[in-house]
């Protein structure tokens, strides 16, 4: 009873207030960073030790797509690079 | 000529000893500064190697005059090592992360070529990410106690700030000392170094424990000489001569003999002199003062700070060609014209360069000279010789001597363009292009319709001018800056620049109903706004022709403009939500003519989306918009001056009937007051929920006040005159609104400190004029007075206070939100959207992948797109429905 506490296993992904993340594809990575013409570490960056980047069971150097509902725009895409630390 | 060299990069580095010698072109060896005769020592202070003082004289060092040398440094050599106050972060990092035994980086080979092998890897790749690895190595560094290299045992080491470390052996504490700290840091291998982020070629951690110190050169540091003959010097060199003073002593103590004490004295004494040469500002450190008391400037504080010399001389700079005066209103100015006085249009100038074209007339201002108005001051001649023309006699031969290609450095004048700017300046409409109209007079003179971008009034507040000097910067100011191009503001899409104050009664009393003209009336009117045609059938034939204000108006409307919208004092009894108006609140312009509604702040105001003003800059342009606002705002300034608008005491001085009722919603709340208090002490009252007794008791009473207030308010409002000039005033939003009339014609109601009801002042009252523990509507700051009543003086006292409330939120809030801006700048200020509407930073790197999420420009859209399909159909038909 006392000192060990049941942690519960949460799925941070399935929280409301957490927008919808996935790993990107290696064909989707060469496009996108085509498109903006830059090198990945030119994106915003996401740890690996994130709780969301844990759930997605990422590795530094994949990409992550952040897909958010957002009152002005609908919807809106944004990218992280997935660092170590 | 030197030759021409392109800047790669800067790296910081700490200086070493060698290259202090080396850079030094003298040892510092007395401290003595002059002689008898007042001639600088060799070897002292001012060293005549060190740079040339005075004007004329050629440098001993490296030849040249005052202008042209650079200065040298010379160097000092310490007695003892002292630490550098300000590295003493890294040698406290080093020292335990390192064996003080053998120096070696606490770590073991193995890991060590590992973790080596790792850095190497991220440097190349993510720079950013070394720098973590590196904080890593150097904290798991410092948790080992035993070294895995020599097996030596490792002690704890404190930093007893500011300075001293001390090692707590196992014979106690015992102090190391800065001759043991250096050996220590000696003995750490380069590659370890590296490892903790130390770039051993650029920065050995013993470099940060001083043995030479550098003697910076007399241009530095110069003294003045005061009208007396009496030489002052400057701080640096003060603190200077304190340390080659005390270094002497302490050189001497250690020459003789001296007791380990007084030795250990003067040792601290140097470092103490070393640290605040550093910085005077050290915590724990008491500054070095002058004999006078005031704190000495030294190294630190030259650089650090507001006036220091990164924000103060290298981000902000004094600038030429800028003037800067009172501000003073001129309705008769174009909004984007700025009445510069003559006295400055003659000091500011414009280079402008001679052509086949121009040249009579750079001729004239040359020949007007440099105190006549459309003058000249400098003639620049091709081979780059400047004329000033203040000591030419001869002007005419100045003129004639005139030939393509010469530059003329004319006076400013009507036309030219120049930047305007009022401080604080928040947003990019704080600085906006206009155009010089010279006038009369010492103030600079804008249109008020100017003011609210630049937050400006006229009580005394001061705005700068500067004159673009190149023809791209002209050019840029005329396409980007010019006041038209900001009319719609950025932020919320609508117009920051629009009619204020007597615009609006001036719009509203013209736009009425009952406001007829006569021909003459007409004439005028139309005359003052510019306008150019035939005046239109009036609206009455009989008994005399009279035309409708709203006819008047119609003629300067673009002829297919088309608007509906409510106005201003649609509100209360005056509310009207479509075309069946009788109160003439709703607007309705079809083809260009105003057929219904008055013109008020929510159709000609500032600030105000969606507005009469923001559909014609939006849908007529910028410079259409700009034209517009001049004229119709002249006409009804032109309408207010020959109406006539004042206010009087008599306009909100409530008739007797009125102040009766009021009497009896003071007396009937005040006894719903005391009930509420009775049934409190009683314990009946219904506490609300989450809150204490007392906590409801306060609220309800508020609450019952707040009411009384309101009522008497309505009340007051109900026996106003609707053409009451201040009650049009309060309607339109021309200025103050229904909340200050009541104030001034029923009651100024409860005053209130943080929310609550006053209750500071004395234990249980807030004035002596109480009982204890009296919580009545009087003793807590209940106003039933009006301004036209007068208050006792018990209410002043109440007013007072919470007016002080909101005077000291204010002056916390603009402190706060400054620092806020200030550093929300530095941070934003390299961002830019690209092409592809993302936002870069200046290497490219992404920061939004769309601007805004939805890419969208809220002063050239609506409600984030290109199109509003309602406003085109409302444009093609609306004048049908």
């Amino acid at each position: 009873m006392s000192g060990k506490s049941v942690k519960k296993k949460i799925n941070v992904l399935e929280h409301e207030l957490v927008p919808k993340h996935e790993a990107l594809k290696p064909e989707e990575v060469v496009e996108l960073l085509k498109n903006l013409g830059i090198r990945p570490e030119q994106l915003p960056w996401i740890r690996v030790s994130d709780p969301v980047s844990r759930e997605l069971g990422v590795k530094p150097g994949d990409i992550v797509r952040i897909v958010r509902k957002s009152p002005t725009a609908g919807e809106s895409v944004a990218y992280r690079f997935v660092v170590s630390g | 000529m030197s030759e021409e060299k392109i800047i790669k990069g800067i790296k910081f580095g700490v200086l070493s000893p060698e290259i202090i010698r080396k850079v030094s072109v003298t040892a510092v060896v007395t401290a003595d500064v002059y002689d008898e005769d007042g001639l600088p020592f060799e070897g002292g202070i001012m060293d005549p190697r060190l740079g040339v003082i005075e004007p004329g004289q050629k440098c001993v060092t490296c030849g040249n005059s005052i202008i042209a040398c650079p200065g040298h440094f010379g160097h000092l050599e310490l007695a003892k090592p002292v630490i550098h106050a300000g590295f003493v972060k890294h040698i406290y990092d080093v020292l335990r992360a390192t064996c003080r035994h053998c120096g070696r980086l606490k770590i073991s080979d193995d890991e060590l070529s590992k973790y080596l092998d790792l850095l190497k890897r991220l440097e190349v790749r993510w720079p950013l990410l070394a720098r973590g690895l590196t904080d890593y190595v150097r904290r798991k560094a410092m948790k080992v106690m035993e070294c895995p290299h020599c097996g030596s045992r490792q002690f704890k080491i404190k930093l007893e700030k500011p300075t001293s470390f001390i090692e707590e052996g196992l014979e106690g504490p015992r102090r190391l000392w800065p001759t043991d700290i250096r050996a220590r840091l000696e003995m750490v291998v380069d590659r370890d170094l590296r490892l903790i982020g130390y770039n051993p070629e650029l920065a050995r951690p013993e470099w940060m424990v001083i043995t030479v110190l550098p003697i910076p050169p007399i241009s530095v540091r110069p003294s003045i000489l005061l009208e007396t003959g009496i030489r002052s010097e400057d701080d640096l060199t003060h603190k200077l001569v304190d340390i080659i003073r005390t270094n002497d002593r302490l050189r001497e103590s250690i020459n003789a003999g001296a007791p380990e004490v007084i030795v250990e004295d003067l040792w601290d004494l140097l470092q103490y002199h070393v640290t605040t040469y550093f910085d005077n500002e050290v915590p724990g450190v008491p500054p070095a003062k002058h004999r006078s008391g005031r704190a000495l400037r030294t190294l630190a504080q030259r650089l650090r700070g507001k006036e220091g010399r990164f924000r103060g001389n290298l981000s902000g700079k004094r600038v030429d060609f800028s003037a800067r005066t009172v501000v003073s209103p001129d309705p008769n100015l174009s909004i984007n014209e700025v009445g510069v006085p003559e006295e400055v249009a003659k000091v500011l100038t414009v280079p402008e360069r001679v052509t086949r074209w121009n040249i009579d007339e750079l001729r004239m201002h040359v020949l007007n000279g440099p105190y006549r108005h459309p003058g000249a001051n400098y003639v620049i001649d091709p081979a780059g010789r400047r004329i000033d023309l203040r000591y030419i006699k001869d002007l005419k031969a100045v003129a004639e001597n005139l030939k393509p290609g010469y530059i003329v450095e004319r006076h400013l004048k009507n036309g030219d363009v120049v930047l305007f700017n009022r401080q604080p300046s928040l947003h990019r409409m704080s600085i906006m292009a206009h155009i010089v109209k010279v006038l009369p007079g010492r103030t600079f003179r804008l249109h008020l319709a100017v003011c609210p971008p630049y937050n400006a009034d006229f009580d005394g507040d001061e705005m700068n001018l500067h004159v673009p000097q190149s023809e791209e910067a002209r050019a840029e100011a005329r396409v980007l800056l010019l006041v038209q191009e900001h009319i719609l503001s950025p932020r919320y899409g609508g117009p920051i620049i629009g009619g204020i104050q007597d615009y609006i009664s001036g719009a509203y009393l013209l736009s009425s109903k009952t406001t007829l003209l006569t021909k003459e009336q007409v004439s005028d009117l139309l005359a003052g706004s510019g306008y150019e045609g035939p005046i239109p059938e009036p609206a009455i034939l009989s008994p005399k022709v009279l035309w409708s204000g709203k006819q008047i108006i119609s003629l300067l409307l673009p002829a297919d403009f088309n608007l509906r919208g409510k106005a201003n004092i649609s509100a209360g009894p005056l509310r009207c939500e479509d075309y069946e108006c009788f109160w003439d609140s709703y607007v309705v312009v079809k083809m260009g003519k105003l057929l219904m509604g008055v013109l008020d702040k929510k159709t000609l105001g500032s600030q105000q989306s969606e507005s009469l003003l923001h559909w014609i800059t939006k849908e007529y342009g910028n410079n259409f918009g700009r034209k517009f606002m001049d004229n119709i705002f002249k006409m009804f300034l032109r309408f207010i001056e020959m109406r006539g608008f004042t206010m009087t005491l008599s306009d909100v001085a409530p008739p007797s009937k009125a102040v009766e009722e009021i009497n009896n919603i003071v007396e009937e709340a005040k006894k719903r007051v005391f009930e509420l208090i009775e049934q409190y002490r009683e314990g009946k009252l219904e506490p609300i929920p989450g809150r204490t007794l007392e906590e409801s008791l306060e609220i309800r009473i508020m609450e019952v006040l707040a009411d009384a207030r309101d009522n008497a308010g309505e009340i007051a409002t109900q026996y106003l005159d609707p053409f009451n000039n201040v009650f049009i005033m309060a309607r339109t939003g021309a200025r103050g609104n229904i909340l200050n009339i009541t104030q001034m014609a029923a009651m100024l109601g409860q005053q209130s400190v943080r929310g609550e009801r006053i209750r500071r002042g004395y234990d249980v009252r807030t004035l002596p004029h109480f009982k204890p523990g009296d919580i009545g509507p009087e003793a807590r700051g209940f106003v039933k007075n009006s301004f036209v009543n007068g208050l006792t003086p018990i209410e002043v006292f109440f007013h007072a206070a919470g007016g002080r409330e909101g005077l000291v939120d204010t002056a916390v809030r603009t402190s706060q939100s400054g620092y806020m801006q200030r550093r929300l700048i530095n941070a934003l200020q390299d961002l830019r959207i690209d092409y592809d509407l993302t936002v870069r930073t200046p290497n490219n790197s992404v920061v939004q992948f769309l601007y805004g999420d939805d890419g969208v420009d809220p002063s050239k859209s609506s409600y984030g797109s290109a199109i509003n399909i309602d406003r085109i159909i409302e444009r093609v038909i609306g004048w049908r429905l």
